[in-house]
């Protein structure tokens, strides 16, 4: 199982997964928005999303869950 | 007392580094200043050094610094003469400038007519083709979709830059070597470009690789004539976005300088500009020719280097401008002397560059002769996601450009900054770095420095 979480505070600008999806490592999850850039938060190996923590617009701080995949 | 053909006060539309320093000249200029604020500034310096400070709506940029009724509404309230935009935000809004007339207000910067002219990127690219300056293969029409794009850089030839046409700050451009990189390339640049400029035009050009980019600081006086004050080199970039710029740039000659600097001036001919702009171009490297990019009409973020090697202030200048009043400086004796480079120091970490937000638990700046810290917060401050990184600028101007960049190392090495990650680390590398001290580095040097 791998949590993944937010790196530093940001906007939820786009979530790209769902729950219940297959997804490869390297495949990105959603796009946070900080400081007038995107930054991609990606899977780190395979696995199904079993949980997804955030929805777009939500606002995020730093070690924040952002996804489970197991 | 204010001097008689100045403005008298003057609202500044801004945040962070840029809106202190454009209050710092207010204040020695006797202008009385009011400075606009989110509910995420309220705790920054430029907030308490203005005369007066109004709360302008929360946090996003949209409900504050983008709110257009609101910043004139404050204005009015606080009975402010002129509007200063700084850079970004609304500064190349020509609605807001002619909206800010309308009320009454002066507005700090070029007729909104010019603005609109150069906003445009495919439409300023035409209009300078056509006054006679270089630019690259490109489009002439905005490409509105991925066949469109293909068919156009066939003509173009490989590589190709794609571009919002409405667009800025390096968002939404990529190069792309082929089709299918480049059908990838346009869709990426369209999101962007609806997202962050609310227009889906994109434009195509040639990308001249390796290339430095040069750009050229214009002041066109109230009379009509339009001067040019040297030239920057900004090849330092990551994601397109400048980290570190110099002047006089160590890749141009004396000729180059020339033909570059007359280019600019006619650029801000043929557009009736008035106050500070910056002609931007591309020096293509193997052949030593250079093409027109674009024209940023505001107070560009890197002046201090400009500043520092003329001992012109640019911002006095705009406000004389606006004022239409006489510059500060006589014409012939504007010769810059020695070299100046300002470094970017943003809130992100120094291998990736992410953003880093925080609370900033202490700050020291460097300080000594030649050094210049224009810097947006102090220890204590929150830096908060919802703006750019920008956490000041560290300017150093020397003799020479060896004592500059020995003068920037140790500043480097003095500034403290503890409770965000900042790229200090990066700008000690990049000041080692063989490639950069040589001087013959270009728009390439970070990915070669971070791979």
């Amino acid at each position: 199982m791998a949590e993944i979480r937010a790196e530093m505070v940001a906007n939820v600008w786009k979530v790209v997964t769902a729950e219940g999806e297959q997804v490869s490592g390297g495949d990105t999850l959603v796009i946070l928005e900080s400081m007038k850039m995107e930054i991609p938060v990606l899977a780190e190996d395979p696995g199904t999303v079993t949980k997804l923590a955030v929805a777009e617009g939500d606002v995020v701080q730093e070690g924040d869950l952002i996804a489970i995949i197991e | 007392m204010v001097e008689s053909g100045l403005i008298e006060s003057v609202l500044v539309a801004n945040r962070g580094e840029i809106a202190r320093r454009v209050l710092a000249t207010a204040r020695r200029l006797g202008i009385r200043s009011v400075a606009v604020y989110s509910e995420a500034d309220a705790g920054l310096p430029f907030v308490r050094e203005a005369d007066e400070a109004v709360l302008i709506g929360p946090p996003p940029p949209a409900q504050s610094y983008l709110d257009q009724a609101a910043i004139i509404a404050a204005a009015q309230r606080t009975g402010a003469q002129a509007i200063h935009p700084g850079y970004g935000f609304l500064s190349e809004n020509a609605e807001f400038a002619q909206r800010a007339e309308a009320a009454g207000l002066i507005w700090v910067g070029p007729p909104p007519v010019a603005i609109e002219l150069m906003g445009d990127k495919i439409n300023a690219r035409n209009l300078m083709a056509e006054a006679g300056l270089p630019v690259a293969a490109g489009t002439a029409e905005p490409v509105t979709d991925a066949d469109e794009a293909v068919a156009a850089a066939a003509a173009i030839g490989y590589p190709v830059m794609v571009k919002a046409a409405a667009g800025g700050g390096g968002i939404g451009m990529s190069a792309a070597a082929g089709d299918a990189e480049l059908r990838a390339a346009f869709e990426t640049a369209r999101s962007r470009a609806e997202r962050f400029f609310g227009s889906a035009a994109i434009l195509l050009e040639r990308y001249l690789s390796p290339a430095r980019h040069v750009e050229v600081q214009i002041l066109g006086l109230a009379s009509g004539r339009v001067l040019a004050l040297g030239e920057r080199d900004c090849s330092v970039q990551r994601r397109h976005q400048k980290v570190a710029e110099e002047t006089p740039s160590p890749g141009v000659g004396p000729a180059l300088r020339g033909h570059m600097l007359a280019a600019a001036v006619r650029a801000g001919e043929v557009v009736g500009y008035r106050g500070a702009g910056t002609v931007e171009f591309l020096v293509d490297v193997p052949t030593g020719g250079f093409v027109f990019l674009e024209m940023n009409t505001r107070l560009q973020v890197e002046h201090p280097i400009t500043e520092q090697v003329t001992g012109i202030d640019l911002v006095e200048q705009q406000l004389r401008i606006a004022g239409r009043g006489e510059v500060s400086f006589a014409e012939q004796a504007v010769k810059p002397q020695g070299h100046a480079v300002e470094l970017r120091v943003y809130a992100e970490d120094p291998s990736r560059f992410l953003p880093s937000p925080g609370t900033i638990s202490e700050w020291s700046e460097p300080a000594g002769p030649g050094i210049r810290v224009d810097a947006g917060y102090a220890a204590g401050n929150q830096v908060t996601p919802f703006y750019d990184p920008l956490l000041a600028k560290l300017c150093v101007h020397a003799a020479t450009r060896d004592e500059a960049l020995a003068r920037a190392r140790a500043a480097v090495a003095d500034f403290r900054i503890a409770g965000v990650r900042t790229n200090l680390p990066f700008h000690a590398d990049l000041l080692d770095s063989t490639e950069f001290i040589s001087g013959a580095y270009d728009t390439s040097v970070v990915s070669r420095l971070r791979p």
